[in-house]
């Protein structure tokens, strides 16, 4: 730790999926020996294979490198990874909140998105000094000049130095890294004052416990201090800290202007909350660091085995990914159809889609998982109000003097030639239209108001898939607004099946309805008798589908030498049903489950 | 002595038919090199120790064997193994291959039953299946059978075919009956992978009747039939009292069989074992080991008991319930507890002191029933 505060560059790289962020980082790492060529696997940073293969970094992670500038003297450089989704915004935050500047990579060819500018935004806020890079210069179709000034136009920076890279071809790394040195302002701050730790990610060791990932803001910090975490008041000491080099190396201290990493024997992530500032608990600052927010589910579900035996295996998975997962909920909840199961909290979407996939790769579970909701406010006649984000909570229509719903501000960055498609998804998503802004002659920012339940239905794969590929979103939360909600309920032969019921807009009820009926009678196979498909609102039923009784279903002819053979039919039918719920005498199919989360 | 029921396939025809899926070609010319390896496999019997109680001669069509062929295989068969006296012996026919002096050779090397394949009394449908014969072909091969002394004679329907409505079938049934058959195979059409018609299906060229329909068409049979006086005695077949398949008996009562000849199933000691299925692969396996069996299989004692159940279960008298015990020494209401009170709950079986058998409804849905026997 020879290497003063002056000589310290605390930075992130803000990129848009797919424009080169891990591949530049990697490249980082290699020009400053910080790995060898060959102990290099591919992409460092990205260390879930989940996160490979989505090309997203999920959580945040941090690495130091050490590079002799031009000028001669050795810097200390501390990158700190962030993710690079919209459902992370918060966790975004946070670690700009520990630098001091940016890399604003963008893609040559493919210009700023929507999710660039809103963390170019935070950035900005954050006071942190930005480097625009543009990237994949190597390819055919990059327009450099045509990045810089959208850089320009878009963001108000200047953009004419901007650096042009290769992250892929190792072009222009050095320029990048001289460019962090010279531009980006040592850490501020003094090791005398009292310890002022910013948390901005944390992990779970089987050895160390939850481990924090700090910046030092102000003060010193060792082992064997006595630390407490401002936001609780609870204390520990700590058992050791660290840089990562890239993997955890432990060091005497850590003091202000320092990344690392913090253990003290802490038994789970939630008290090494994202955000929160560690202090010294015999000698505590007077005030934490600011932006501190708990982290708040935004979007709930039910997630069952999809065989019950595994309900065990279910808990003890999602238990172990919470340890790392700080904003994880889960409860145990009970439903009639899926039988035992989890009611459980995710930040957005794709944080759902992570926690689903990592059950299902990494526990080997099979999960049903029923159609996503948002949290109602919903204020009853007799004035109380209650929090409702599970369909069956919903109160009799009767008790209900009105309803709220979540409301967002989304950004939807895309090329003018998509404008109108956009404009109709939107308002097909029940938004109302804040501004539109011409970033250039190509590109539009459309912001709308819109519910929060509209964007975790499918906005995402309508965008996708009506504009190309090329619209980008993103969204903020801006409050509750009176809305006109109603459960809708899906009955099999005359029986409500819980796990089917959602909660919808009036307007939408009966087009949502009969969308599902029919979607149903396509995936329930037929059986012995028929299957009557009903959508209801209260006890009203708005649609109405049937699926015609099973005739047969037998083997014609089986003699000797067949038996081996019919019996693979027989198991391969037996294996198929066993994947059924049964649903009072109705045999379901699990995509019957998919039917209410997607409209495709 | 070990009591055996033994089978002998000849996988030749003369065309192979648009909805078969079995173990047949029409390298007519391959036979007698066949035929070698063949008597070859069934010399290989002698000293045994078996006694077949039945004999099967299938195919393919084993009348497209000359009548010297036809006699050589059997006089193999009879120098080889201890047929008993009383045994049932039966040879698969198709119209258009029998003659009278064949029918008289067979008649005479001991074959005492005969399975003709009609399939269906409409020349438009026969052409629709890809049969080399006509009705009238039919006719006349078995007049001959009969005036040939053969008094055992089954004969194999299909239905559920590409364009057959319920009134078609019931012709053919009626058409049949007048030549009143001591036993009859209705089956219902399956598309099978590997068959001109998997292939005219995936074209969306096949039009096959409505499930409805095709249920009628077999609820119309077990009527008619039973009502001429045949015992409907397994999901497919009829008989006249007494004239049950004796050979098809072994499978259906899980007892021990020994298949010869290419792709032949064996079922001894609960293994199951079976030849090369190609026919040059088999030649010249039993050329060079005097053996051609490609597989062998133990079945576990959990196998065991499934699939005596769902042998079993495919006869109308029903599952023998002392049977199972004599032979696995425990009560199948308890081995199979759940699954029993669940399908007579669901009115697809039925149970009474001795047996527990399908229910009307478990015909048509006898996979349902199967499947819970399944380990």
């Amino acid at each position: 730790m020879s290497i003063p505060r002056e000589r310290i560059r605390n930075f992130c790289i803000i990129a848009h999926i797919d424009h080169g962020k891990s591949t530049l980082a990697d490249r980082l790492l290699e020009y400053t020996g910080t790995i060898s060529d060959r102990k290099m696997e591919e992409q460092v940073l990205d260390k879930m294979d989940l996160e490979k293969e989505r090309g997203i970094t999920i959580k945040a992670k941090a690495v130091r490198m050490i590079y002799k500038a031009d000028d001669g003297q050795e810097y200390l450089l501390n990158l700190i990874d962030t993710p690079g989704h919209v459902d992370f915004s918060y966790e975004v935050s946070r670690s700009l909140a520990a630098c001091e500047g940016a890399l604003l990579v963008v893609d040559a060819s493919q210009g700023i998105e929507a999710q660039t500018l809103a963390n170019t935004y935070l950035a900005l806020e954050n006071n942190l000094e930005i480097i625009p890079i543009i990237n994949k210069i190597d390819l055919p179709s990059a327009a450099p000049d045509e990045a810089k000034r959208e850089i320009e136009e878009i963001i108000g920076l200047d953009a004419q130095d901007a650096i042009l890279t290769s992250a892929k071809e190792g072009l222009g790394i050095k320029e990048v890294l001289e460019a962090i040195v010279k531009q980006i302002p040592p850490p501020k701050g003094s090791s005398d004052k009292p310890l002022r730790a910013l948390i901005f990610d944390s992990l779970y060791d089987s050895y160390k416990g939850a481990v924090a990932f700090v910046r030092i803001i102000d003060g010193t910090i060792r082992p064997r201090q006595l630390i407490k975490m401002m936001s609780t008041g609870k204390t520990f000491e700590v058992t050791e800290i660290g840089v990562f080099n890239p993997d955890m190396q432990p060091v005497d201290y850590l003091e202000a202007g320092q990344v690392g990493y913090v253990a003290a024997s802490i038994k789970n992530v939630t008290d090494t909350r994202v955000g929160d500032t560690i202090t010294d608990a015999q000698n505590p600052a007077k005030e934490p660091l600011p932006g501190y927010r708990k982290a708040v589910p935004m979007v709930f579900c039910g997630m069952y085995p999809a065989e019950g035996e595994e309900y065990e295996n279910l808990k003890e998975a999602l238990g172990k990914l919470q340890l790392s997962d700080a904003s994880l909920f889960f409860e145990p909840e009970t439903s009639a159809a899926l039988g035992f199961g989890f009611r459980c909290g995710f930040l957005g979407l794709l944080h759902m889609d992570v926690v689903q996939e990592r059950l299902e790769r990494e526990y080997n579970l099979n999960i049903i998982t029923t159609a996503p909701s948002v949290v109602y406010k919903i204020t009853k006649t007799d004035g109380t109000t209650i929090d409702v984000d599970n369909p069956t909570n919903f109160p009799d229509p009767v008790e209900i003097d009105y309803i709220e719903e979540p409301y967002v501000e989304a950004s939807i960055m895309v090329p003018t030639e998509f404008v109108g498609q956009v404009m109709e998804i939107c308002q097909e998503k029940r938004g109302t239209m804040k501004d539109m802004e011409y970033v250039n002659e190509k590109r539009v920012i459309l912001r709308y108001d819109m519910p929060l339940s509209e964007i975790i239905y499918d906005l995402f794969d309508q965008l996708k898939s009506r504009t190309r590929g090329y619209a980008s979103l993103d969204y903020e939360l801006t409050g509750y607004k009176k809305s006109d909600m109603v459960k809708l309920d899906i009955l099999l032969n005359g029986e409500i099946v819980d796990a089917l019921s959602f909660i919808v807009h009036k307007d939408k009820a009966y087009s949502r309805g009969r969308h599902i009926t029919e979607k149903l009678k396509e995936v329930i196979p037929r059986q012995m008798f028929e299957v009557a498909i009903q959508a209801a609102i209260g006890g009203k039923i708005i649609a109405r589908e049937t699926v015609r009784a099973l005739r047969k279903n037998v083997l014609a002819k089986c003699y000797g030498g067949d038996i081996t053979r019919k019996k693979k039919l027989l198991e391969k039918q037996k294996e198929g049903k066993k994947r059924m719920r049964q649903i009072g005498n109705v045999q379901l199919p699990q995509e019957a489950f998919m039917a209410v989360l997607k409209m495709e | 002595m070990r009591t055996i029921g033994l089978y002998i396939h000849v996988p030749f025809c003369i065309k192979k038919c648009n909805y078969c899926d079995f173990n047949s070609f029409e390298t007519l010319e391959l036979i007698p090199e066949y035929l070698e390896a063949l008597k070859k496999e069934i010399s290989s019997l002698k000293n045994s120790g078996y006694e077949a109680k039945t004999v099967y001669i299938g195919g393919g069509t084993p009348t497209v064997l000359t009548e010297q062929q036809l006699f050589s295989l059997l006089n193999q068969l009879h120098k080889s193994i201890y047929i008993a006296k009383d045994a049932e012996i039966t040879i698969e026919a198709n119209p258009g291959t029998l003659t009278g002096e064949k029918l008289y050779l067979l008649k005479t090397m001991g074959v005492n039953r005969l399975s003709i394949g009609l399939q269906a009394s409409q020349n438009s449908l026969l052409e629709t299946l890809g049969r080399i014969h006509t009705v009238e072909d039919f006719e006349n091969n078995y007049k001959t059978a009969r005036s040939v002394g053969f008094d055992n004679i089954n004969v194999d329907l299909i239905f559920g075919l590409p364009d057959q409505d319920p009134e078609d079938f019931e012709k053919t049934l009626r058409h049949l009956l007048a030549f009143s058959p001591e036993h009859i195979s209705c089956y219902a059409l399956s598309v099978e992978k590997g068959t001109v018609f998997y292939q005219w299906h995936k074209e969306g060229r096949l039009h096959l009747p409505s499930d409805e329909d095709e249920r009628r068409m077999y609820h119309n049979a077990i009527e008619i039939l039973t009502n001429k006086g045949y015992n409907h005695y397994e999901i497919s077949n009829f008989a006249s009292p007494g004239r049950e398949s004796r050979h098809n008996l072994v499978y259906w009562s899980y007892e021990e069989y020994l298949g010869l000849g290419a792709g032949a199933h064996s079922f001894l000691d609960n293994k199951r074992f079976y030849n090369h299925p190609s026919i040059l692969e088999y030649i010249k396996s039993i050329e060079t080991f005097s053996t051609a069996i490609a597989n062998i299989q133990s079945i576990s004692e959990k196998d065991q008991e499934a699939e005596f159940c769902i042998m079993g279960l495919r006869l109308l008298e029903g599952l023998s319930k002392s049977a199972f015990k004599q032979r696995f020494h425990k009560e199948i209401t308890q081995v199979y507890k759940s699954p029993i009170k669940k399908l007579i709950k669901q009115g697809l079986l039925q149970e009474n002191s001795e047996h527990l058998r399908l229910t009307a409804l478990g015909l048509d849905f006898a996979n349902l029933v199967f499947m819970e026997f399944l380990p």
